[in-house]
């Protein structure tokens, strides 16, 4: 529908005064209040906050499973409260793809299939054989060539993750949504994965991220701070953390411990 | 065309794809499930079958009284209050028999009949049994065959002459292996000549043996073995099954105008139609039947609310797979198909084990009672649908629930 020229300027997320409030009996809460800003094509966004803040509600409303109770949000210019629930469910298939903190992979289920998942509903369908491939394809980005049969039981938690991630790829996404990816992972495996969406991000996708770990934040490249349902700060990251040499400095400083 | 192509055809392959797989995983949940709907389809089929091969020995049973056959009873007479009961009245004569064979015109034989019991003696031996007097026509009204030699004439009749039909009971206890036909038989130390020999016909109506028995001519036991004016029944056998009705009314009629039965007094006989019988007889039969399938039809349905069972809990039990499959882009159709499909395969999977089982178990039965259950296709397809229709029922509500979850509490569900 948008040519190709107007995708540079147009935001893929426009958040325009949003805001959600729950109504549980008489009490109102108030998850989010009023949150305006744009996340344009090839930014790597980290929304920060303590539980409570909003983050988590905030990222429902993008990732398309929750509507806003006030204000707009449009995800590549399409007014999402215009959508149906069925249109929704293609909008979340087509557009977006997601990576959760406690992975979300089918239990006894194999790798290849849990990455053939999103294919399954695609629109138009893609012939069983390309989803095969595809999902390959995808589990040999992020490492896993050799893990294709294995359920998410076999696997370890990084390697869930990425399992995880390859899914989220596998149908092209134009927008990364992470909940706490490196929530349940250990430090190693964190900067592992935070490599990963710093590659991602290298190759155009755009990437936002949910956490509430700093040192996670930091290899960000624009951090959104929230606190009480609004956005309190929003800056781009200066130190950025770069996982790739974290990685090999590590693993130097791994050596050197065993040689000792 | 494409598209369309892709949603009705294609989209519900792999989603049945989706809900195989799912079963598979669940391989001793699922066979469980599925044998309550094998129980169910089993039960149906199999006791369907019962039914109707029971109905078909009973009707079996009413045809081989004869063909077409109406038979008249001599009823009971009052004299002086004093009410005999049945068959005391001996109101029924030799002249009523000839004149019902003589003057209705759809009557095409009729052979009146006089019973007694008598010590028959033969071959050094001796046997109780019973001794009825018919006329020629007997066997043909009763459908009867002969195993060896002949029936007597009517010009034995006339003349009263002492032959004898041996039926193939008293014939083996008279006379063992040996052939009776041209054997003398005395039946109160009348000597008789055997001169025919019945086939055997087994156990009647009321359970008693019909090849226990002696025929000899009607006139011959009258004068010599009861010494009786009167008889006890007359048989008739009609031209065809559709004039019965109009020939026992014509029976009823000429009787009692023969008896000058006033209008006001009862019937001083009484008539056994056997197509009333055979149609009395076939609708209890296939009350029965209906009764045994609809026994069977609730453990239909309650395999069909083991499945709803088995749908909600596994709906409850991967909610968390429900929010995922969502999240990542599947419809509410997705869902509920997906949920659809496994109730389906499940129900269809245990209604074709079930036909299969049902089946056997039919064949079981014919090993061990004394009738063949009729396995018919028609219970084998009502069963079979209905398995499916239980799988679409049942299945619809776990269904629709799986496709109404919220994505997001659904991701949260632990």
């Amino acid at each position: 529908m948008s040519a190709i020229p107007d995708k540079s300027d147009q935001p893929v997320i426009r958040l325009d005064g949003v805001a959600k409030v729950y109504k549980t009996g008489d009490v109102e809460v108030h998850a989010v209040r009023h949150v305006s800003m744009d996340v344009r094509q090839g930014e790597f966004v980290a929304i920060m906050g303590s539980s409570g803040s909003g983050k988590s509600t905030l990222m429902n409303i993008i990732g398309c499973l929750d509507k806003p109770t006030g204000g707009r949000f449009l995800l590549d210019g399409v007014n999402v409260a215009d959508l149906s629930r069925r249109q929704l469910a293609t909008l979340r298939n087509r557009k977006l793809g997601f990576v959760f903190q406690s992975f979300n992979l089918l239990a006894r289920t194999t790798a290849l299939e849990n990455v053939e998942l999103p294919m399954f509903y695609s629109k138009p369908l893609i012939s069983l054989g390309n989803q095969r491939r595809r999902a390959k394809e995808a589990l040999e980005k992020v490492g896993l060539a050799n893990r294709l049969g294995n359920r998410p039981s076999q696997l370890s938690g990084g390697q869930q993750q990425r399992v995880a991630i390859a899914r989220a790829l596998v149908n092209q996404p134009e927008l990364l949504l992470a909940d706490e990816p490196t929530g349940n992972l250990d430090t190693r495996t964190s900067i592992e994965i935070m490599g990963f969406f710093q590659e991602l991000n290298d190759s155009g996708i755009t990437i936002v991220m949910v956490t509430h770990e700093l040192d996670i934040a930091s290899y960000c490249k624009r951090i959104v701070v929230m606190r009480d349902g609004e956005v309190i700060s929003d800056t781009e990251n200066q130190n950025r953390r770069l996982a790739a040499s974290e990685r090999a400095t590590l693993d130097h400083a791994e050596k050197e411990a065993k040689l000792a | 065309m494409l598209t369309l192509f892709q949603a009705l055809i294609l989209r519900p392959l792999l989603t049945a794809m989706i809900a195989l797989r799912a079963l598979r995983r669940n391989k001793l949940r699922s066979a469980l499930t599925a044998l309550g709907i094998i129980i169910g389809v089993a039960s149906v089929v199999a006791m369907v079958a019962v039914g109707n091969g029971a109905q078909a020995r009973i009707e079996s049973q009413v045809s081989a009284l004869g063909q077409n056959l109406l038979m008249v009873f001599a009823g009971n007479r009052k004299s002086g209050g004093v009410n005999s009961g049945g068959g005391s009245a001996s109101a029924l004569t030799l002249a009523d028999a000839a004149a019902l064979a003589r003057e209705i015109p759809d009557i095409v034989a009729a052979s009146p009949e006089t019973t007694t019991t008598v010590q028959a003696i033969a071959n050094g031996r001796n046997w109780s049994t019973t001794v009825a007097g018919e006329s020629q026509d007997y066997l043909k009204i009763r459908d009867w065959k002969l195993a060896g030699g002949s029936m007597f004439t009517e010009r034995e009749i006339r003349s009263s002459a002492k032959v004898a039909v041996i039926g193939s009971k008293t014939a083996h206890e008279l006379f063992g292996p040996l052939d009776p036909v041209g054997q003398t038989v005395r039946l109160k130390n009348i000597p008789f000549v055997i001169i025919g020999k019945l086939a055997s016909k087994g156990a009647g109506m009321g359970g008693q043996d019909q090849d226990d028995r002696i025929i000899v001519p009607f006139t011959t036991a009258m004068k010599r073995l009861t010494g009786e004016k009167y008889i006890r029944l007359i048989s008739l056998q009609v031209a065809s099954a559709d004039r019965m009705a109009v020939a026992q009314q014509q029976i009823v009629s000429l009787l009692r105008q023969r008896h000058r039965t006033p209008p006001e007094h009862d019937n001083d006989f009484s008539i056994l139609n056997q197509k009333e019988i055979a149609d009395t007889v076939g609708s209890i039969s296939g009350i029965i039947t209906m009764m045994l399938g609809s026994i069977a039809g609730m453990s239909l349905v309650v395999g069909g609310i083991g499945i709803m069972n088995i749908m909600l809990v596994s709906v409850t039990e991967r909610t968390r797979e429900i929010g995922i499959r969502v999240a990542i882009g599947a419809q509410g159709t997705d869902i509920m198909l997906q949920f659809l499909i496994e109730s389906i395969t499940l129900s269809l999977l245990g209604g074709l084990l079930g036909v299969l089982l049902g089946v056997g178990i039919s064949k079981g039965i014919a090993m061990f009672a004394d009738f063949v259950p009729i396995v018919s296709t028609g219970s084998i397809i009502l069963a079979f649908s209905v398995s499916f229709a239980i799988g679409v029922f049942f299945g619809f509500y776990p269904a629709r629930k799986a496709a109404a979850l919220d994505p997001i509490d659904a991701l949260r569900y632990e």
